[in-house]
């Protein structure tokens, strides 16, 4: 049976209040009385927009924008990265980018978020997963769709996966998805 | 470099909200109680500190930049030196090896570690953001950042790989809930059941709410001396306890900050760089690997801690342990999750990797003297969190690793019934722990171990 709920949901806002209790006289035993009082909280908001740059990375953002998915490979030694990186670990060397968009990709890992942060809990529940990719060293982080996040199943890891692009593109990680194949 | 001594700790009450103090007072709290508990008053041992560290994690939690020096200010320790540290979770793990190393290098005789965190003036999920922003802002917290879910995805591949169960999860939210019953610090005080644990609400499947640490608000100090500042605090009238309490290992390792860029390397290079001693000398253990990299697995992949594993490695040498779960007394570990202790066994080497998952539920970590209501095929070994760990203890991030601390300090002093009212925590006749703290998906992980001087 489903919990009923207890308790009405806490949330900040209010009367704007413009004086608070004080004793009128001031004496010893009135100040004394101010350490037995509750404590004050206010809400403080704090916005802020940042002009974020993807650096060296911006080429994995721009190919996202087009339906194609890269990866970083290390000329030397081929360790390849499903996350852009313009330097190898390995030999300190500069990466070359490569097309992986047609890769055998599947399913390494996943979970399904039933909570989330607040800015992503409006999307709850949804399922992430770590994408591993034929001939590619590193694991790619994305969102699983196409799968009823109701009934996470183990199966799912080792599952092949397609990628799939948003048409508009938000320069975000999240312009590429995964669907099963 | 020179001996160091950990003297006293102490611990304010963790809670989801601490409203009636600010962090400077919520500290003090802390600090007063390690000063009181060598029989010191204020002026004289602000007398004689020579400087402190100062852990604490977020600045966006209180919109507060530079929060250290305003504790530091409100300790009367200024102008004293100090410098603050920060690395994500293990933030109180780095101080406290921090102040060690004020007192193993001679710059200081004696040395105060103070950590705290404030996480309740914003909401819950507005936490878990910022938390989150501890991960890549550009290519992981925009997919769904969310730490419960990287935790989740780790063990996701750790059952898949090793056949882990969520039992075995659950069995570990059942002892450290029921441990810290009898830790009057402890944020979350139960006794709950298997089922319970699992009929919890879903947060990242396959974690439930029971498994997984809460936000709190809280501090914890550590005083640190060497031998001189153990004499000059006596001279000044200080009790120190004896026998005395020595860190004699520390450790520390990372990883990449993307957990999907570890890499995953062959047996060969796991057996040479990453395998313990007591791994590498067993021919058993050595065909147990190579069967498991036959089936597949490679290290440290998602499932594992290549820094936990690191630090632990190095610690032990550095302390001469060959054999952790035997050398060992007890460890306090960072279980922020059920699944990142049973990790954790593993990366210290407690168990082989990939055994984890009956290690948790084989009885070895549990307390002598309680009953869980489980049926544990083998005695107590090694008590893992006998404090209750984060997951009841609660997890004020900059303060968890210097709790740590604390409660491996009381253990070794055996002082124990003193601080909790009660003897059932205290681990008889302990004389060596280890203390580890762990951040983000495993970026930054410290070890620190602590053994009683006879």
């Amino acid at each position: 049976m489903t919990k009923l709920k207890s308790q009405r949901d806490e949330t900040l806002g209010g009367y704007v209040v413009h004086n608070l209790p004080f004793p009128v006289q001031i004496t010893p035993e009135t100040l004394q009385i101010l350490k037995k009082l509750a404590p004050i909280s206010i809400e403080q908001e704090y916005k802020i927009t940042y002009l974020h740059s993807y650096g060296q990375d911006s080429p994995w953002f721009a190919a996202l924008s087009n339906r194609r998915l890269l990866a970083c490979k290390d000329q030397q030694h081929g360790y390849t990265y499903a996350n852009p990186r313009g330097h190898d670990m390995y030999s300190g060397q500069e990466t070359e980018w490569i097309d992986i968009t047609d890769r055998e990709a599947r399913v390494h890992a996943f979970t399904v978020c039933h909570f989330g942060s607040e800015e992503f809990l409006p999307e709850t529940p949804y399922v992430l997963v770590l994408i591993e990719f034929t001939g590619v060293n590193t694991l790619l982080l994305s969102r699983l769709m196409g799968v009823d996040p109701l009934q996470a199943n183990l199966n799912w890891i080792g599952m092949k996966v397609l990628p799939r692009f948003i048409r508009l593109s938000k320069l975000k990680p999240t312009d590429v998805f995964f669907i099963p194949a | 470099m020179r001996p160091v001594y950990a003297i006293s700790g102490g611990v304010s009450k963790f809670n989801k909200a601490r409203p009636d103090k600010t962090f400077q007072a919520i500290v003090k709290e802390a600090y007063d109680y390690a000063v009181a508990d060598i029989g010191l008053d204020f002026p004289t041992i602000t007398r004689l500190v020579d400087g402190s560290v100062a852990s604490y994690f977020s600045d966006h939690f209180t919109r507060q930049l530079m929060a250290g020096i305003m504790v530091q200010d409100y300790l009367g320790l200024c102008p004293k030196p100090s410098h603050r540290v920060e690395g994500g979770g293990a933030t109180g793990g780095l101080c406290f090896q921090e102040a060690w190393k004020s007192i193993a290098s001679g710059m200081m005789d004696v040395c105060v570690a103070y950590g705290f965190e404030i996480m309740s003036h914003v909401e819950t999920w507005k936490g878990n953001e910022f938390i989150a922003l501890a991960s890549d802002v550009s290519f992981d917290y925009p997919v769904g950042g969310f730490y419960s879910g990287y935790y989740a995805m780790m063990v996701t591949r750790h059952m898949k790989e090793f056949g882990t169960t969520v039992e075995q999860m659950a069995a570990v939210s059942v002892k450290n809930h029921l441990n810290a019953y009898f830790n009057p610090y402890a944020q979350k005080r139960n006794r709950y059941t298997i089922q319970d644990v699992r009929n919890a609400p879903m947060v990242a499947w396959p974690l439930t709410r029971l498994e997984i640490c809460v936000m709190s608000d809280g501090a914890a100090v550590t005083l640190l001396a060497s031998e001189e500042g153990i004499r000059k605090l006596e001279a000044n009238g200080a009790q120190v306890p004896r026998p005395l309490v020595r860190v004699t290992g520390i450790g520390r390792g990372t990883d990449a900050m993307r957990m999907a860029d570890r890499p995953h390397v062959d047996f060969d290079d796991f057996l040479t760089n990453y395998a313990t001693e007591q791994e590498k000398a067993s021919d058993e253990t050595r065909l147990y690997y190579k069967t498991l990299w036959e089936k597949g697995t490679r290290y440290p992949g998602v499932h594992s801690f290549r820094a936990g594993r690191t630090a632990g490695n190095m610690a032990y040498k550095m302390a001469d342990i060959h054999e952790p779960l035997t050398e060992l007394d007890f460890v306090e570990l960072h279980d922020a999750y059920t699944s990142s202790e049973i990790q954790t066994y593993e990366d210290l080497g407690l168990c082989r990797y990939g055994e984890g998952g009956p290690f948790a539920l084989s009885g070895k970590t549990f307390m002598p003297g309680i009953d869980y209501g489980l049926d544990l095929p083998n005695q107590p070994e090694c008590p893992v969190n006998p404090s209750g760990g984060l997951i009841a203890c609660g997890h004020p991030v900059g303060a968890t690793g210097l709790m740590q601390g604390v409660f491996a300090i009381w253990q070794l002093q055996g002082t124990i019934a003193k601080h909790f009212n009660s003897d059932t925590l205290q681990i008889t006749n302990a004389r060596r722990g280890a203390i580890h703290s762990h951040a983000g998906t495993g970026t930054y992980v410290t070890v620190s171990i602590l053994e009683r001087e006879d």
